[in-house]
């Protein structure tokens, strides 16, 4: 886990990793209620730029999960 | 302010409900069935005279003293071992038994020093107090015949006297003052669970004796103290008694180790401890007490600790010992500095488990209405966070369901990752009591634990490989499941039904079973379906975990898992079944409450609720910030990427305590402001600017919440050595940014908690006065607590039952690393050993040691005691190997009470999916010879060395 994004990509498909057993259409909106939960704005201003990037990495489900994550939050500019 | 008297009624109470009235010396009493007669005189407020009776143990009837007469019947039958019965009448007092009584007091005596006046006990000693309630007088038969009292005796050795064991760092064993009543074996038997005394001889002969005639250092005991409160003599006694003398006033408290939470008695002459003694009222522990809480209290007067605030420019310097307000203007100017360089987000603090809720409290207040942003965290990130979560989406609590005093009513305890008899000692103690009395156990755990090697307990154990917690809680599930095992009507009723259908099909599938996961587990099958079925049909199941479940990538899941087993299982809401987190820190329970997570604030409740925030926003009139914070591991990361620059830690160390150890300096070393708030130069002050001296939990007042939910009183005996309790700090520091915070006492801090807290809201100091204690929810549903949770339903309404999945760490053996470790802790340590190294305690336990299964030791060329050089992905450390069979081929184990042992260079950057608590429990290593230690280790103890330097103090200006 060298580069902050790495390590933020591992962490997310983590998350992931937990829901997929749920099926498709429980774990997007888990995975996304996670995240919206338990990550502080930096991090999520991270990984949606990440995911500006095209998102390398991240599951399909995980990739969808930030995608309507990111669609639906305002975040604050960084102070 | 007096001592606390505690009546004892000589005997244990009855539990039965059927109730019987008889006449003691013309008074009616009215008692439960099965109390003995001793005991419903002392209830009538007649004291019988006893020696070999006190209530802490089952009646033996040996001394004779407690003779009584009864209307009826014939001879004078021992009072202690005489059940009542409806309507009789008793004398406990008459010519005969005077006469009787004498004599017996005068047999005991003439075989008893006359060393009254300098003798430790003196003031403190039944034998005197019996000597003169029979009203002896002389003693016929002299002194001069065969005694256990003098080293000679007519010239010749005296080959029955037997010198004072002092081998034991806090109470000497004096055999010379023993009048075998063995109130000594019965404690460490019955209450202890240790059996380390027996009594040795016959007749005249007979002696109390530790193990094989050992020594008390030498034996299997575990100087848990109740041998010592059992004692009617000097014979046992503690060293400080001796030193010091008798105290004269007690005060309750609430011990600062684990998070059991025992209540003591701090008994004081003026400001300075004369011992603790457990306390009977105490609800966790009833009276019981473990070598850390009755004894390793010494750390707070230790000469290393540090009473007056230090600051310096670069951690470089030396120190440089300043006023507190010196202090706090420099703190408060860089943290805010940091704040107008990188952002208001830049800075952040660490509540501490070990302080008060109310100190907890406030720093979190300072950090999210102060600082203005949630980078708050708290060391139950590192420990119990997927319990706070699993526990809150399956149950919608995030705490154990259940008081200590259930165990007295389970059937089947099953532990998994946790070994109560080290971590936990008073829990493990009551628990093995149950055992002895015929409940099962079952241990889920890598490594043969003091718990499952229990006299007189027979566990199944199931060793597992370190990371299949998942696998193995899911194959218990599988085994109910197709076995028809279910409690489908408790299921039916109490949790939703459509999401128990999807589990139980997942579990069922074949995959899950026991058969198709042991290649991974290592669990044999045949004893995993026979857990399974103890469980699920063996009366009530309670389940008991530590740090062994959550501390896993997938900690969260684990809890679920449990969570799961015990809805389908139907053993939740009532005395003797449930979901127990057992706590690591004392008050690792309340730091949650009070909201130390950065998502959460007080109770629970998310801070982008804008109902609750606004609350908080009105009482604090402040504008709060409705985005989570940082994590402790998320800092870090951050503090590296350079968006993380200040840190205010209480009572944390984190530089020890967490995984990862370069990551950890590399983080701290990035920041521009680290202020410590510690008894001591802890290892992550030496990368600290700022030290801010704190109070130990003699010096204030407040309140620890245990495992069980159990919020009790810490009680200020003595003024704080720093000058400032650790609130008052915080305030101070809170002012000097800007920041005012304004209370005279901890209760008006506990009375905001309450205001703002739901679960809370029937909590003040004046009813933690009268009830002792209270367990949340105590509110206006429960004003008395809550003993049992998830009664009539779950707080979420339905149960919910999650999929777990297994899913295999990433963390790997391999060809480099063949080897997986794993960590545990050990009775005389606690924690990172900042407390306990500072103790006697270290008799116990003076390194860290590695244990290693014979066939690995082999294959490497270790002998036992060798220095090994312990190797994983993140880093290199050297210990001493000690070979043992208690682990598996395939799995080290180590301890991490030591800094220089570093264990945590080697654990990894892995971590739970849904906490970030960290991986520990799983570190993939390799072992090889060593002469000494590593180049790490040398280099980060010059590091040390240097940091703690303190500059020689200027002329006063």
């Amino acid at each position: 886990m060298s580069s902050p994004a790495d390590r933020l990509i591992y962490m997310a498909n983590q998350i992931g990793t937990f829901f997929r057993s749920q099926g498709h259409d429980k774990a997007v909106p888990g995975i996304a209620d996670h995240i919206r939960k338990f990550w502080d704005p930096r991090m999520k201003r991270a990984i949606f730029a990440h995911l500006d990037a095209g998102g390398a990495g991240l599951e399909p489900n995980v990739l969808e999960a930030l995608t309507s994550l990111k669609q639906a939050t305002s975040l604050p500019e960084a102070h | 302010m007096s001592m606390i008297e505690e009546i004892d009624f000589g005997t244990p109470r009855s539990k039965s409900e059927t109730m019987v009235t008889l006449t003691i010396d013309g008074n009616e009493v009215t008692v439960p069935e099965g109390t003995s007669i001793m005991r419903a005189a002392m209830d009538a407020g007649h004291q019988i005279p006893k020696l070999c009776a006190t209530d802490m143990v089952d009646a033996f009837g040996s001394c004779r003293l407690c003779v009584v007469e009864i209307e009826g019947r014939a001879g004078r039958p021992a009072s202690c071992t005489t059940p009542v019965m409806n309507g009789l009448v008793v004398h406990t007092q008459s010519e005969r038994l005077k006469q009787l009584r004498k004599g017996v007091m005068e047999l005991y005596i003439s075989d008893h020093p006359l060393d009254c006046l300098t003798c430790g006990a003196n003031g403190d000693c039944e034998l005197q107090d019996m000597a003169g309630a029979v009203g002896l007088r002389e003693v016929r038969y002299g002194y001069e015949g065969e005694n256990h009292v003098f080293a000679k005796s007519n010239g010749e050795i005296n080959a029955a006297w037997m010198p004072k064991d002092e081998s034991n760092p806090y109470f000497t064993y004096d055999p010379s003052k023993c009048i075998v009543c063995s109130r000594c074996v019965r404690a460490c038997e019955e209450v202890q669970g240790s059996f380390a005394l027996t009594i040795s001889g016959r007749g005249f002969d007979s002696r109390v004796s530790p193990g094989m005639n050992e020594s008390f250092l030498g034996s299997e005991c575990v100087s848990c103290g109740a041998c010592v409160q059992a004692c009617p003599t000097a014979t046992l006694t503690e060293k400080s008694v001796i030193e010091i003398g008798q105290p004269e006033h007690s005060v309750v408290t609430t011990c600062a180790y684990c998070g059991v939470g025992c209540a003591f008695k701090a008994e004081m002459r003026g400001e300075e401890v004369v011992r603790m003694v457990p306390y009977k009222d105490g609800k966790a522990n009833r009276g019981h007490s473990c070598v850390k809480g009755r004894f390793a209290w010494g750390y707070t007067n230790h000469g290393e600790r540090i009473l007056k605030p230090m600051i310096r420019e670069r951690i470089e310097d030396p120190w440089r010992e300043v006023s507190w307000d010196a202090a706090f203007s420099f703190a408060a100017a860089k943290m805010r500095g940091i704040q107008k360089k990188y952002g208001r987000d830049a800075i952040g603090g660490i509540t501490s488990s070990r302080c008060t809720n109310e100190e907890t409290y406030l720093v979190q207040k300072l950090i999210r209405a102060g600082f203005g942003n949630n980078n708050v965290d708290t060391c139950a990130r590192v420990c119990h966070s997927p319990t706070g979560y699993g526990l809150s989406v399956t149950f919608g609590t995030s705490a154990g369901t259940q008081d200590f005093d259930s165990v007295e009513d389970t059937d089947v305890a099953v532990i998994i990752g946790a070994n109560p008899a080290s971590a936990h000692p008073v829990f493990a103690s009551r628990l093995k009591k149950r055992l002895r009395q015929g409940a099962k156990l079952i241990v889920i755990d890598p490594r043969r634990t003091e718990m499952v090697e229990s006299p007189h307990v027979k566990a199944l154990h199931l060793p597992l490989m370190p990371g299949t917690n998942v696998a193995v809680v899911t194959a218990l599930a599988h085994v109910i499941v197709t076995e028809g095992l279910v409690n489908e009507a408790f299921v039916r009723e109490r949790c939703d039904w459509s999401e128990f259908e999807e589990w139980a099909a997942f579990v069922a599938q074949p995959k899950h079973s026991p058969e198709a996961t042991a290649i991974l587990t290592g669990v044999d099958p045949k004893t995993l379906r026979e857990a399974a079925r103890v469980y699920a049909t063996g009366g009530n199941g309670a389940i008991y975990y530590g740090l062994g479940v959550t501390e896993h990538s997938q900690g969260s899941t684990t809890v679920i898992a449990i969570a799961n087993l015990a809805m389908a299982t139907g053993n939740i809401g009532r005395p003797g079944v449930g979901v127990n987190p057992l706590r690591g820190q004392n008050n690792v329970q309340g730091s949650c409450d009070m909201g130390s997570f950065p998502h959460e604030l007080p109770g629970y409740r998310h801070i982008a609720g804008d109902a609750v925030r606004e609350q908080f926003e009105a009482m604090w009139d402040v504008k709060l910030n409705p985005e989570p914070g940082l994590r402790i591991p998320n800092m870090f990361d951050a503090a590296i990427e350079g968006t993380f620059m200040g840190l205010y830690v209480q009572g944390e160390d984190i530089l020890q305590s967490d995984p990862n150890t370069k990551h950890v300096v590399a983080a701290l070393s990035a920041m521009e402001c680290v202020i410590v708030h510690d008894l001591f130069l802890n290892e992550t002050a030496n990368y600290a600017h700022v030290f801010l001296p704190g109070s130990s939990f003699l010096e204030k007042d407040g309140t620890f919440t245990n495992a069980e939910r159990r919020i009790q009183r810490v009680r200020k005996v003595m003024s704080p050595k720093n000058g400032l309790a650790d609130w008052e700090v915080t305030i101070g520091l809170a002012k000097a940014m800007g920041f005012e915070m304004n209370y005279s006492h901890p209760s008006e801090i506990m009375d905001e908690i309450a205001a703002l807290t739901p679960t809370f809201a029937g909590v003040s100091y004046a009813k933690l006065d009268e009830l002792g204690s209270v367990q949340w929810p105590c509110n206006e549903k429960a004003p008395e607590g809550t003993p049992v949770m998830h009664i009539d339903g779950f707080v979420r309404g339905k149960g919910k039952f999650i999929i777990t999945e297994y899913v295999a760490t990433d963390e790997r053996t391999g060809p480099r690393f063949p080897l997986l470790l794993t960590t545990g802790r050990i009775l005389s340590q606690y924690n990172v050993g900042a407390q306990t190294r500072r103790t006697e305690n270290v008799v116990w336990h003076a390194e860290d040691r590695l244990e290693i299964h014979p066939h690995d030791a082999e294959l490497r060329g270790v002998r036992d005691g060798d220095w090994v050089r312990l190797t994983s992905r993140a880093g290199e450390t050297t210990l001493r190997a000690e070979i043992t069979d208690r682990v598996s081929p395939g799995v080290v184990y180590t301890t991490f009470h030591h800094p220089d042992t570093q264990a945590n260079v080697i654990t990894t950057d892995y971590s739970d999916w849904a906490t970030n608590c960290p991986e520990y429990k799983v570190t993939a290593v390799q072992i090889s010879p060593s002469n000494g230690p590593s180049d790490w280790q040398k280099s980060y103890d010059e590091q040390a060395r240097q940091s703690r330097r303190i500059a020689p103090a200027e002329a006063a200006e």
